[in-house]
């Protein structure tokens, strides 16, 4: 499949913000045998006074963008062709539990896809006694861990409602697991607090996802921002595999991967901070079409 | 028999008489045969020659002088509510000898702290060849992964360590814990020192006790060794007054002369750390942090925190600033490490630890989990991450294999648990002497001691900071925030020891360095505690005019009363309090804004302004209307005059000065107009003249001046426009002209600025006036006017 991919994010501000710093997780990556960048842009309105970009621990591509003159709007458009050869499906038989965890005892590796990294608790991802609870009564200790990641997934898929309107950013997973009810970034969140609560390393990823579903077929959640998903390891075998819990399937040829990371903080699409004294709004749209259909 | 029985005052008892030390817990004081070690001879000699009245006077002034420099516990949640600073009066003496062999093995020790972050944030081959366990370092919350494969500009990761240390049971010297990110406490030893030479003024300067300066000069030098070669400073970073070491702060960056900012001063600019000061930004490329590195850039760290600077971290990775220490370090301060420091200590160093720390096991692996089960008896068992000492009471860690509060039995836990988990060795420390109800008693003891990176490598502070358990038997409850106390900690030479300061040594060549730079926040701040000060000593002379009026005033009141009263109303002061609560805010608010700037005022202002507080929240509860309240507030006004004094005779003429004197003046001059502008009237209430004279505090003069009884001609005159009455409007004109013009960036390319253009209109407009062309609505006006300088001052200064 070949994607052009459009991101606009617009932010306005009441008063005009001085000395803005911002930095973007938002260009899709190379991976070998999954999706390849043909080509990426990022045009930011006002011209920042330093742009720098760079790869970040986990091998993200960051763009951190600074203004010194007061701006009272910063529009940031980019525009990326991606090419998506696969998914991140289990293709081959995974482990069951303690298999798994002695393959982590044995890692000394600790490189930018470590499942090491993935295993203890992050600012988002704090661990809930409720959400453990759920998806021990969910699976058994001889399960393979990819049948687990599914089960799980397909569970808070029938469970949780989606719901753009009924969380935040800021709204703490434990909360919208108890209410049943979220957005993707909700959804993906208990489902590594999850995971983690089993011994499985789960991360957080950031990503498009098709805007327009192929003829005859239902359109996903999530399209029309950007979207996020669940990887997880399941072993030295199989590896890391992809979840997206808010459409109950593997991430396939739809899902095209931007940042991988421990939970939404290392991977938001914007972090900025800002001397600003009144509010601000931001504003973003996205639009993904296939190329040639 | 103790040895000092010789040189002792016959007639009275030894102070050692009694001194009972708790059986095979080796004694800081005193040997197992009961003789006094010789390095405290001579202090138990001299408390031996006081008398009991004597000695307690000796205690009260070192008491005395921390209350007066406002030292005082502040912890989180009880901000309002600080505790007097618990120093126990008697020192901890060590000798000059030991304290060099512990500086030895100590400063092996940082080396070794150094290499293995270096590695952690470097090549990870520790990691990779399996001598630290992967899964510790991934899992650890001060292992920051943006600033992996990130060289500190200096070369160094550690710059400034603190060890807390022990003597255990066999009398060797224990590390019970590293601090490696960012340490707080040597500010306390200094005041400490401070303390304990009030408490024994001729014989400390007699004796051969190590002087600490030195220690600090060297660090300092460090410090500013490290600078980048483009006129950049050194400064310290805080995360400002609610910080329960903010006092510290404070203290060490008046003591070493440097900067103290906090994280809003800081903004980055291609790369480069600069200072927003009233000058324009200002490179900086040391920054000696007094804060934990998670908070310190919001956009790669904490997100939510609002100390950081924004873009910190892209400054260190472009090597534009050297941190003290560097971010990430703090990953060493969770005890887990100390159950490797050992096998480290052989692969790095090829040779064992110099000195040991605290026996402890990772519970992540077998052989170990199992070592912990067998003598869970005998040990501490909590979370691996924890950088708590193992003395200190700690949720969810258990002791001595008691499960009760786990919920779960300590093979499941361990099991489960294992790789979080560590378990220590439960040690007893030594005991050293605290006074208590006239006694010397003995009190389990742990130190804080203190290395810092100098040009000629590692330097031990030749002192430290010692606690001092509450009780005398359970060696755990050594924490302030447990009612322990607080020491100095004496090092004595066998020979004499030089005096010495901070300031240049005479065979140094004498340099005037250049001011110091005043960044936007602390202008701010100065400003507006001038206006404050003012504001309140303006509200003292108004209430005392109401108050000292009330006795002679008839029922049903005077018309100038029933003015007065509305003007005092306007003024948020309720005239039917004695002493308002308007008035304690304003000091406070005063409080406030001089404690965001403590580094910059000397001890003494700070005691005086802190006694005009305590002061007025006592009338508050006591004074009465009338007479006693006009005679309070003539006690209050001269307290408040006294702070005045104190800061404008002393603070040094420069940038810093200026804003607190322009506040001031600022404040005044709006005050006169406003005062002028209601009871000046041609045909106000009878009195309101005289009135005018007494809050302007201008009787004198206007007995002087006037050979007639106040009018309103006289009155304006004296009050509004005679520009040598330091209560008049014009003088207080003038005076913020001439500061502002010495101000940076009076002039822009040539041209005045806004402000100056502003103050210059305002004197211009004074100058042509008469006391008859000055009317009621010119002088509201006058004053709105004077007003608005606040916004010009704030758009070319502090923003």
């Amino acid at each position: 499949m070949l994607y052009d991919i459009k991101l606009v994010i617009d932010y306005t501000f009441q008063s005009p913000a001085a000395g803005a710093r911002q930095t973007l997780h938002a260009m899709p990556m190379t991976i070998a045998g999954r999706q390849r960048l043909i080509a990426g842009s990022v045009k930011v309105d006002p011209e920042p006074a330093t742009r720098r970009d760079r790869d970040d621990f986990f091998g993200n591509r960051l763009t951190e963008l600074a203004f010194n003159e007061p701006h009272s709007n910063i529009e940031i458009t980019l525009k990326a062709r991606v090419e998506v050869t696969g998914g991140a499906e289990p293709r081959t038989a995974s482990v069951e539990l303690q298999e798994l965890a002695r393959s982590l005892e044995a890692e000394t590796d600790l490189g930018a896809r470590s499942p090491l990294h993935f295993l203890a608790a992050s600012p988002y991802t704090r661990p809930d006694q409720a959400i453990a609870q759920w998806a021990r009564a969910l699976v058994s200790d001889a399960q393979a861990c990819a049948d687990i990641v599914a089960v799980l997934g397909r569970a808070l898929h029938d469970e949780m409602r989606f719901d753009a309107e009924a969380t935040t950013v800021e709204t703490p997973a434990a909360e919208a697991f108890a209410a049943r009810h979220g957005v993707c970034q909700d959804f993906t969140h208990i489902m590594i607090i999850a995971l983690r609560s089993l011994g499985i390393p789960a991360g957080y990823v950031s990503g498009y996802l098709r805007t327009l579903p192929p003829p005859g077929q239902e359109r996903l959640e999530g399209a029309d921002a950007m979207h996020a998903w669940v990887s997880a390891w399941c072993g030295p075998g199989v590896g890391w595999v992809e979840y997206d819990p808010t459409n109950a399937t593997f991430a396939g040829t739809d899902h095209i991967v931007v940042a991988y990371g421990r939970d939404y903080a290392d991977v938001a699409p914007v972090r900025g901070a800002m001397r600003i004294a009144g509010a601000q709004t931001s504003n973003q749209s996205v639009d993904v079409a296939p190329v040639g259909e | 028999m103790p040895e000092s029985a010789a040189i002792r005052n016959p007639d009275r008892p030894s102070i050692l008489a009694g001194y009972a030390t708790v059986p095979d817990v080796p004694d800081e004081l005193v040997r197992e045969d009961g003789s006094v070690r010789p390095e405290w001879l001579s202090l138990i000699a001299h408390l031996d020659r006081l008398s009991a009245d004597e000695r307690e006077r000796a205690f009260a002034r070192g008491a005395q002088y921390l209350r007066d420099a406002g030292v005082f516990v502040r912890h989180y949640g009880e901000e309002n509510n600080p505790r007097d600073w618990p120093l126990s009066p008697v020192p901890v003496i060590q000798p000059a000898s030991e304290w060099q062999a512990l500086g030895t093995a100590l400063a092996e020790r940082a080396d070794l702290l150094e290499a293995v972050v270096a590695d952690l944030y470097g090549e990870n081959r520790l990691v990779s060849e399996g001598h630290l366990p992967a899964s510790l370092i991934a899992s650890n919350p001060e292992w920051l992964r943006p600033l992996v494969g990130v060289k500190p500009a200096s070369g160094h990761f550690l710059h400034f360590l603190a060890f807390e240390i022990g003597r255990g049971p066999d009398g060797a010297w224990w590390v019970l814990g590293d601090r490696t990110q960012a340490p707080s406490g040597a500010g306390y030893a200094l005041e400490n020192r401070v303390a304990s030479v009030r408490a024994f003024p001729g014989f400390y300067s007699g004796s051969n006790v190590e002087r600490l300066v030195s220690f600090f000069r060297g660090f300092r030098d460090g410090l500013n060794g490290m600078r980048h070669e483009d006129g950049s400073r050194a400064g310290i970073l805080t995360p400002g007054p609610m910080n329960e070491t903010y006092f510290e702060h404070a203290y060490i960056a008046r003591y070493l002369g440097m900067m103290l900012l906090e994280g809003d001063d800081l903004v980055v600019d291609d790369g480069k750390l600069m200072v927003r000061t009233v000058s324009g930004p200002k490179p900086i490329s040391v920054l000696w942090r007094r804060m934990d590195a998670a908070w310190s850039d919001p956009l790669e760290l904490e997100a939510n925190s609002r100390l950081g600077t924004p873009g910190l971290l892209g400054a260190v990775r472009s090597q534009g600033v050297t941190m003290i220490n560097a971010l990430g370090t703090g990953i060493l301060e969770s005890r887990a490490f100390l159950a490797f420091m050992p096998r480290l200590s052989e692969i790095l160093h090829g040779k064992k630890l110099s000195i040991p720390n605290v026996a402890t096991w990772w519970c992540g692996s077998e052989a170990e989990r199992d070592h912990v089960r067998a003598h869970a008896g005998d040990m501490m068992i909590g979370s691996a991450h924890s950088t708590r000492l193992p003395l200190e009471p700690e949720p969810g860690a258990v002791l001595r294999g008691e499960m009760s509060e786990i919920g779960l039995d300590l093979d499941t836990w361990l099991a489960r648990e294992g790789r979080n988990l560590v378990g220590q060795e439960l040690v007893s420390l030594s005991t050293t002497p605290t006074w208590e109800e006239g006694q010397l008693k003995p009190r389990p003891m742990r130190i804080r001691v203190f290395m810092a990176r100098t040009p000629g490598g590692w330097q031990l502070m030749p002192g430290g900071f010692a606690r001092l358990a509450a009780s005398g038997q359970d060696p755990s409850a050594v924490s302030l925030r447990s009612g322990g106390t607080v020491a100095d900690v004496w090092v004595v030479s066998d020979k004499p020891v030089p005096e010495d300061t901070m300031l240049s040594h005479a065979d140094e060549v004498f340099v005037r360095s250049a001011p110091g730079l005043l960044p936007s926040r602390a202008a701010d701040n100065l400003f507006w505690l001038g206006r404050y000060v003012e504001r309140a000593e303006g509200q003292m002379r108004l209430i005392r005019a109401h108050m000292s009026r009330l006795p002679e005033t008839p029922a049903g009141g005077t018309p100038l009363m029933t003015r007065l009263e509305t003007y005092l109303d306007k003024h948020g002061l309720d005239s039917d309090e004695a002493v308002p609560a308007a008035l304690e805010q304003t000091i406070a608010a005063a409080v406030n804004a001089a404690s965001q700037v403590r580094d910059r005022f000397s001890v003494d202002a700070w005691a005086s302004l802190a006694d005009l507080e305590r002061t007025v929240g006592n009338m508050r509860k006591t004074v009465v209307r009338g007479d006693d309240a006009a005679s309070a507030m003539g006690v209050l006004l001269r307290k408040i005059t006294g702070f005045s004094g104190l800061v404008h005779e002393n603070m040094y003429r420069f940038s810093g000065w200026r804003f607190l004197t322009i506040g001031r003046s600022l404040e005044r001059a709006i005050a006169m107009a406003d005062l002028l502008g209601t009871f000046a009237e041609w045909s106000g209430p009878h009195g309101g003249f005289e009135l005018c004279v007494e809050v302007g505090d201008s009787v004198m003069s206007h007995r002087r001046r006037y050979p007639v009884t106040a009018s309103r001609e006289t009155v304006v005159d004296l009050l509004a426009l005679d520009p040598l009455n330091p209560r008049s409007i014009a003088f207080h004109i003038d005076e913020i002209r001439d500061q502002v013009s010495l101000l940076p960036g009076a002039d822009v390319n040539g041209q005045l600025s806004e402000l100056s253009r502003a103050v210059l209109r305002i004197q211009a407009d004074l100058s042509v006036h008469t006391p008859q062309s000055l009317d009621q609505a010119k002088l509201t006006e006058l004053g709105q006017t004077i007003g608005l300088l606040t916004n010009d001052l704030h758009a070319q200064f502090l923003e």
